[in-house]
């Protein structure tokens, strides 16, 4: 058997000696592996921008809604009926053993003013644990406490959008803003947290007791009421457990009869989340199968001139069978060739697939994530390409007879 | 025991309808060192008797012994391993590779049997200054005359000691001077090195080079005489 350098060799020169034909065989592998890479960053960027924004809202959030009221039969639609309390949200995080923390959201809109500065903002009444839920951590100051929430303290953390409108660049822990004319003393504020998946600027709200907001904000329907109560469950393979544990207990809480509806939706924001990230994952995989697919019309396009190859060079190989070349040595010969031109295309593939998502990135502003398990992958295939289609023209010459081959003009 | 013995060989080609008979009968036997000529009219056999020779092809039937081994019975792999290390060829076209030096040339079958660099170029420039040719290694087969390239080409068949050279027309596409040196240095290496040749022919004046003549006619061995040398 010939030593790889030998046949190496052999094959650089082989392909040296029809120079474009080689280069346009390999720019179909080059297209070939540059589309499956930049596909595959595309597809893996999208899903990763999911993936942050499911970090963003919190991880394994449920949400409660409250159910609606029917008025003289016009059904009033989600939240009308005010149904839910923060002693719900307590029994929640009490009894539900799938539930790692429920904090209760009495929400609106109000105006906030600063000096000669004035800003409307959502106010979200809540309790110390709403941080925990929505995996919220404060950057400076203090979060308030269950002490806060029992006296109605005026107190309240600020989102950086409403810091920055209100106080700009000054240090706003210690200063009074009034929320609706009363006066709340800042004592922290949250770190910025960016859009919402639904383009909502996260930043922009005011944390307050959810006590101090049932009393001197928004008032309430009968004591205790709140909008929202959010859930974060132990880990993800137990939110369905704790959708099902939490909706029993509401509905022993609310006396709902077996045959009645709920007065209370429980909606499970990770698992929308999930979904839309496996959507974004199985398109990345489209986009990398179709990507491949350019591939493999690359991969034929180095069998067609490897056959093409063979054919002119059968006397040649009739030469070499005739001095001594065994079965092997032929096909050894072809496919090295083969592999040359899919690898090296590869090489140059990988190159090309890696600016042209730059570019890509750059152009669209879309988020491009290039994992090296990719290159790997559209590399490893490439080869993979060369060997499969090559082995034929590489059989074929192997095949051939040394009396006809010498003869071959 | 001789170098080759063929018994009784047939070789008939399947053409679909019908089988044609090239080689019929065959029986002869070639010892080492001889110098062989073979000759005969197109078709008369003669080149398919060699290509059984070289075993590039394999008899019907009948058996073919080289150096006692049954080449008939032999796979391809073992018949290129056969043709690898026995028998060297020399054509009448050259059959150089292209855009490959003459010492890659004539390293080409001490490749196939996996030498290493260092020997194959040792043993390719000592077979290249046998055929007077060590000043032109490094020379491409388009850049050597007529004359060069069959000498790259006989270069090529001695450099794995083979017991066996076999040339089909070697001086067909030569002059007659040329012709007569190539000739020559056959004379030589079969002289000196007692290196068994055996050349196919057309031309008395290049079989009367041999010492042993063999004439084909329609398959068959019709005259096998010692040549006679003057002076």
């Amino acid at each position: 058997m010939v030593n790889i350098s030998s046949t190496l060799k052999i094959a650089f020169r082989a392909l040296k000696v029809n120079k474009m034909r080689s280069a346009l065989t390999m720019l179909g592998i080059i297209i070939g592996v540059g589309a499956v890479i930049a596909m595959l960053a595309v597809g893996t960027g999208a899903s990763k921008k999911i993936a942050d924004q499911i970090s963003s809202i919190g991880s394994n959030l449920i949400m409660i809604l409250p159910g609606s009221t029917t008025a003289g039969g016009v059904r009033m639609g989600a939240g009308t009926q005010p149904t839910l309390t923060t002693f719900d949200a307590e029994a929640i995080q009490r009894e539900c053993s799938a539930v790692l923390e429920a904090a209760p959201v009495l929400n609106g809109v109000a105006q906030v003013v600063y000096g000669n500065l004035n800003w409307s903002t959502g106010i979200i009444g809540t309790t110390p644990n709403m941080l925990d839920v929505r995996d919220w951590p404060i950057s400076s100051g203090r979060p308030f406490t269950q002490q806060d929430v029992k006296s109605s303290t005026k107190v309240c953390l600020l989102g950086q959008t409403v810091v920055d409108n209100l106080f700009g660049d000054n240090n706003p822990i210690g200063h009074v803003v009034r929320i609706k004319k009363v006066p709340f003393t800042v004592i922290g504020v949250l770190s910025p947290k960016g859009q919402s998946p639904n383009g909502q600027d996260q930043d922009d709200t005011i944390y307050v007791p959810v006590t101090t907001a049932q009393k001197k904000l928004f008032g309430t329907s009968f004591p205790g009421m709140v909008r929202i109560i959010m859930v974060k469950a132990k880990s993800t393979q137990e939110l369905s457990l704790a959708e099902k544990q939490i909706t029993e207990l509401l509905r022993q809480r609310h006396r709902i009869g077996p045959k009645q509806d709920n007065d209370f939706t429980v909606r499970n924001l990770t698992q929308i989340m999930q979904t839309q990230e496996q959507s974004a994952k199985i398109m990345s995989i489209l986009l990398g199968a179709i990507a491949s697919i350019s591939l493999i019309v690359g991969g034929i396009g180095i069998m067609n001139i490897m056959l093409v190859s063979v054919t002119e060079r059968t006397r040649e190989i009739g030469i070499r069978m005739a001095i001594g070349a065994k079965t092997w040595d032929i096909r050894l010969q072809f496919i090295i060739e083969a592999m040359i031109l899919s690898l090296v295309g590869g090489a140059v593939g990988t190159i090309t697939g890696l600016i042209s998502s730059e570019i890509l990135a750059k152009a669209t502003g879309w988020s491009v994530v290039i994992s090296p398990i990719s290159i790997l992958v559209a590399f490893g295939f490439s080869g993979i390409v060369g060997i499969f289609f090559g082995f034929y023209p590489a059989y074929k010459a192997s095949l051939l007879d040394p009396i006809e081959a010498l003869r071959y003009e | 025991m001789s170098l080759i013995e063929v018994k009784d060989i047939c070789r008939t080609y399947d053409l679909g309808d019908v089988k044609v008979s090239a080689l019929c009968g065959v029986s002869l036997e070639i010892e080492k060192g001889e110098f062989v000529s073979i000759m005969g009219p197109s078709g008369s056999g003669k080149s398919t008797f060699m290509n059984i020779l070289g075993c590039l092809d394999k008899p019907t039937s009948g058996n073919y012994f080289l150096e006692g081994t049954n080449v008939s019975k032999l796979s391809r792999d073992e018949l290129a391993g056969i043709r690898n290390k026995k028998i060297g060829f020399v054509f009448q076209g050259f059959n150089l590779l292209p855009r490959t030096t003459a010492l890659e040339n004539v390293e080409l079958p001490l490749l196939y049997d996996g030498m290493n660099a260092k020997q194959r170029k040792e043993l390719a420039i000592e077979a290249l200054r046998k055929v007077g040719l060590e000043e032109r290694i490094d020379h491409y087969p388009n850049q050597l005359s007529g004359g060069q390239q069959q000498r790259v080409a006989i270069a090529r068949a001695l450099v794995n000691n083979a017991s066996l050279i076999l040339a089909d027309e070697p001086t067909g596409n030569l002059d007659s001077k040329t012709s007569f040196e190539i000739m020559e240095l056959f004379v030589k290496l079969n002289a000196e090195k007692n290196i068994t040749i055996v050349i196919v022919t057309h031309e008395n004046d290049i079989a009367a080079f041999s010492r042993r003549m063999i004439r084909f006619l329609d398959g068959s061995v019709v005259n096998d005489m010692k040549v006679v040398k003057n002076g």
